[in-house]
């Protein structure tokens, strides 16, 4: 299989990626050589094999219903590129 | 005083406990040779400050007489791990400036137990690469370069920050983290060891995520020894990742008997790959004779489908680093690119704030895990990550450890296999393969090719059975013993 420009369009703006026509250029020919390389997959196969999404073979724990962290909101936004009155500042999203 | 860079952790403690000299002492010497050796790039940041009064505060613990089991030693970690108040990167612009208000579970044991931290120590950008040269913080060089041949070489990747630094004695021991290979692949290039413990070992908390069912924390020093003293400090249950093993931590170091008597060694036959150098293969009798007159029995074993190993790898890290790096979305920390609106901020932060390879992965990944594509991807890839973990309980009923090559070839030069993505993930195919069945994995240097670079070897064990790989790998030690030195690093006289 393989992906054309579009494809790669449409992926990266699922992704959130912005992406112009000469990074299309460059990105869709190495895609392709990524995506034929693991299309041998297919050639093997996996019916009646589970799928193994995780190895570590471990029961997860249940914590206590207790508050254990909070009230640090100054922590929380120290890092952030814009703050204001204790709140994340973010382009507007509603008119 | 020089020469205090020179000494294993083993002998630095001693040293320490004797009073020949301070940890202060100790790591002034390593801040002088750090300041001689930063062409190499090793370090993003260099912390001389913390260093010498966490060093401080160990001297004064040791003649309290309550010295930690690491106390006084210098580190280097590698910048993917969360340091409180100290600029935490992933070498990747999208993070400069990041300083975590939160110590990351690995790090916060290491300086429980006495730990001195150099610096954070460069990496490929998000741990995605075999050669550090997608770092946004410039190339890491390895100390070694070839006879007669002044060529830069890179040290591996991802952790070849921390496995130069090593290997240049500008740190006495690193943390590394291995998501399929970045611990083994460039202690190999470097001629120093390094361990991936089994998935669930280390605290994966405050770690930056690359691939989060593969990702694993561990160690790299000079000798198994160190690596054993450095695992048992980081390893241990985090009520803070879910995934982290609750079992006692054994004291790894103590497993190093020498005996390894009618141990069984498995041999896989699958890991003989087409265009390996000849050098490589002679190295590996070579280990696999060295254990077989430590009284070990050598068995051949078979692991089928190692040659979906990389595929599977290539659609299960990219997702799941696809999920992982949404994060970075210019609103909460790191690099904001101001846009027209929300999606458009979005996007220019996340195209300029990610490198290419990063930004190759994501869509890889983001591709793989769409609607139509997931189970003839995803799935499928988790599907031969079964088979491909059977392949190894298999092997296990009739061997107790693998030895294979660490990786296809030596430290090759910076720019080489960059033109064809695909050649550069082949530096993997050994492994790889330990990270997809949770394995733990030992690399340790064997010898040295031709053109005068270490090669290294690797041990895969049991889940669980990294005593076991300590003692197997102490046998090799003393049989390679290894004491070549990078030119540029010799000892003062």
């Amino acid at each position: 299989m393989s992906i054309d420009k579009n494809t790669v369009r449409k992926v990266a703006s699922l992704a959130r990626l912005e992406i112009d026509e000469a990074g299309l250029e460059k990105m869709t020919p190495k895609l392709n050589g990524i995506l034929q390389w693991i299309e041998q997959l297919q050639a093997l196969n996996t019916d009646n094999v589970e799928p193994l999404a995780n190895v570590a073979n471990i029961e997860l724990k249940l914590r206590a219903d207790a508050l254990t962290d909070g009230n640090c909101a100054d922590k929380v936004l120290a890092n952030a590129p814009e703050t204001t009155a204790g709140y994340f500042v973010v382009p507007k999203v509603v008119e | 005083m020089t020469n205090l860079t020179h000494l294993t952790i083993e002998q630095a403690l001693k040293g320490l406990e004797k009073k020949d000299f301070t940890a202060v002492e100790l790591t002034q010497a390593h801040i002088d040779a750090m300041e001689k050796f930063r062409s190499l790039n090793a370090y993003i940041v260099e912390t001389p400050e913390i260093a010498l009064k966490q060093a401080a505060e160990s001297d004064k613990r040791r003649a309290g007489g309550k010295a930690g089991l690491i106390d006084g030693i210098p580190l280097g970690i590698k910048d993917l791990f969360c340091t409180q108040g100290v600029q935490t990167t992933a070498a990747s612009k999208i993070l400069e400036g990041f300083k975590p208000e939160y110590e990351s579970t690995v790090t916060s044991n290491l300086f429980r137990d006495g730990a001195v931290m150099l610096g954070k120590t460069n990496l490929d950008e998000f741990a995605m690469g075999s050669s550090n040269t997608t770092s946004a913080f410039g190339n890491v060089i390895n100390p070694w370069k070839r006879k007669n041949d002044n060529t830069d070489l890179v040290p591996g990747g991802s952790s070849g920050g921390s496995s130069a630094a090593v290997a240049a004695r500008i740190c006495m021991g690193a943390t590394g983290t291995d998501t399929g290979g970045s611990i083994r692949q460039p202690a190999a290039f470097c001629g120093i060891a390094g361990i991936k413990p089994t998935y669930g070992r280390c605290s994966r908390w405050g770690v930056v995520a690359f691939a989060s069912s593969l990702d694993q924390a561990g160690p790299f020093a000079r000798t198994v020894k160190d690596n054993a003293l450095l695992l048992r400090s980081m390893a241990g249950y985090d009520p803070k990742d879910s995934t982290s093993a609750d079992r006692p931590v054994p004291d790894y170091a103590a497993a190093m008997t020498g005996n390894i008597k009618g141990l069984k060694i498995g041999v896989p036959k699958e890991y003989r790959v087409e265009g390996m150098p000849a050098e490589i293969e002679k190295m590996w009798q070579q280990g696999i004779d060295w254990l077989k007159s430590a009284g070990a029995e050598i068995v051949d074993v078979s692991l089928p489908h190692t040659k979906y190993a990389l595929p599977v790898y290539y659609i299960i890290a990219p997702a799941e680093a696809s999920s992982n790096l949404a994060r970075y979305d210019g609103v909460r920390y790191g690099k904001r690119v101001t846009g027209e609106n929300l999606k458009d901020m979005y996007q220019k932060t996340r195209a300029q704030g990610f490198g290419e390879e990063v930004r190759r992965r994501i869509l890889v990944g983001t591709y793989v895990l769409s609607a139509g594509y997931y189970d003839a991807y995803y799935i499928k890839a988790q599907r031969v990550r079964r088979l491909i973990y059977n392949d190894f309980m298999s092997a296990f009923e009739k061997c107790d450890v693998l030895l294979t090559p660490t990786a296809p070839s030596a430290a090759f030069a910076i720019g080489e296999n960059e033109d064809d993505p695909v050649k550069m993930y082949l530096n993997d195919v050994f492994t790889v393969t330990g990270n997809l069945a949770g394995l733990p994995g030992l690399a340790l240097p064997a010898g040295l090719d031709s053109q005068g670079l270490p090669l290294g070897l690797q041990l895969l064990g049991r889940p669980w059975g990294e005593e076991t790989l300590f003692n197997v790998a102490g046998v090799i030690e003393k049989a390679a013993n290894f004491t070549a030195l990078p030119a540029s690093v010799q000892k003062a006289a």
